[in-house]
């Protein structure tokens, strides 16, 4: 006849690996910080959509010196630096999410995780450098590819 | 009552029962059968028609089935009529002991507490183990990972300083902040229902925040602090996705998903 272990023993830690704990709170400001920067976003996304798209002119305005002549403005420089990192920050954080959530190996995680923050970085340097460095009327450039505003500089 | 139930199934044998007769009808039953690799020799009687070790299989059972009857009857009748082999776990068979949580049609239930005729009984009952956790064999799974995140976050009361010689005093509204997590029988059928613990075996699951909440907002427990840091994990409650699978299979009617969100408030609150 077979005994069963008395259940007030001290029972023996479960075999295997056990849950590493992984406690602090970056989970909880990446949550946090996912419905603040959406209603950030929608703010900043609708503004510029409309002050783009429909004031003014509407769509037809829209061209290479348009561009330009907004990127001229500091404040439209810190706007549109604004919306670029929240959303990349946003989306890329939304996407490690999705990542953690449904790859089930350690290894798949890590190679879509490494694209993920490649693809961010270049996003957000390349967009960052081009917002502060942008020129608009590059010299040795043909004259009939560039602004209006180009013709009156000396 | 009872005339209605004798219009929906005229059976040959309602004329003679006469009042009060119960309907009966056919179900066909269709069970995910799985036999684990190191079964070893089944016993005599019992090898007739079992699965193959290591695999699952579909078997299918047609039965005679009475309108008062559950899934549980008709598992009952398979293992006591026709495969003796049949395996399943069920203690009080009246939805109290949460042993026989399964997915009954693609829903986490209770076998117990789901009557036949609520089903669509035109096609096959499908009826297989809750998902996530290891299968031992047929509808028995290995629920040792669902009770360690339990255990974890500590399901008693921590308290401080002299025990009062009298009980604890709780008004009744203070009582009436956590009453609804104290109706978890710990059926699985919540954290087994949960995508993303299909997918993430380490997540603690709604059955441990429901727990971790009936303490949590308890005036008389002084342990929130550090069942919250425990559930302030990567696994922890910011896993959830609120898609309600969770308050969708709850037998008990907890409102799982809202009772989660409100950790994740107390948590936030607690830090900002």
């Amino acid at each position: 006849m077979t005994t069963i272990a008395d259940p007030k023993a001290p029972r023996a830690a479960r075999p295997g690996p056990g849950r590493r704990s992984t406690r602090g709170n970056t989970e909880l400001y990446g949550w946090v910080f996912m419905r603040v920067s959406g209603v950030l976003l929608l703010i900043l996304i609708f503004t510029h959509l409309w002050s783009s798209l429909i004031s003014g002119e509407g769509i037809s305005q829209v061209d290479f010196g348009f561009v330009a002549g907004k990127w001229a403005n500091p404040f439209w420089q810190v706007w549109d630096l604004t919306m670029l990192w929240l959303a990349m920050i946003h989306g890329t954080n939304g996407m490690r999410t999705i990542v953690n959530d449904y790859a089930e190996k350690d290894s798949t995680r890590l190679v879509l995780k490494s694209a993920l923050y490649l693809a961010f970085t270049v996003v957000v340097v390349l967009g960052t450098l081009v917002i502060f460095t942008f020129d608009p009327c590059p010299a040795g450039a043909p004259m009939d590819l560039l602004p209006d505003v180009c013709s009156d500089l000396p | 009552m009872t005339a209605t139930l004798e219009k929906t199934a005229p059976g040959p044998g309602s004329a003679e029962s006469g009042l009060g007769a119960v309907p009966s009808f056919q179900v066909t039953l269709r069970v995910q059968r799985y036999l684990p690799t190191d079964a070893g020799d089944l016993p005599a009687g019992q090898d007739v028609g079992a699965p193959t070790p290591g695999e699952y299989r579909w078997d299918e059972f047609t039965l005679t089935m009475h309108g008062t009857d559950r899934v549980l009857d008709a598992l009952h009748k398979v293992k006591w009529e026709h495969d003796g082999s049949l395996t399943f776990r069920r203690s009080c068979a009246h939805g109290v002991c949460g042993s026989d949580a399964m997915r009954i049609n693609g829903r986490n239930r209770l076998a117990c507490k789901t009557l036949l005729k609520d089903l669509d009984l035109s096609k096959p009952v499908v009826v297989e183990p809750i998902k996530g956790l290891p299968v031992l064999k047929d509808l028995v799974v290995d629920m040792e990972p669902f009770f360690a995140s339990y255990r974890e976050i500590m399901p008693f009361l921590v308290t401080t300083g002299t025990e009062p010689t009298k009980e604890r005093l709780q008004s009744a509204k203070e009582r009436e902040r956590f009453d609804d997590t104290t109706k978890c029988i710990l059926c699985a059928a919540c954290t087994t229902s949960c995508p993303v613990f299909w997918t993430d075996g380490q997540y603690f699951g709604p059955a441990a925040i429901v727990n971790a909440h009936r303490f949590i907002f308890d005036s008389r427990d002084e342990g929130a602090a550090q069942r919250l840091e425990i559930l302030n994990d990567k696994e922890g409650v910011w896993r959830c996705r609120t898609t309600f699978n969770c308050t969708e299979a709850c037998p008990r009617g907890i409102e799982v998903t809202k009772a989660i969100q409100e950790v994740k408030r107390a948590m936030i609150t607690r830090t900002f």
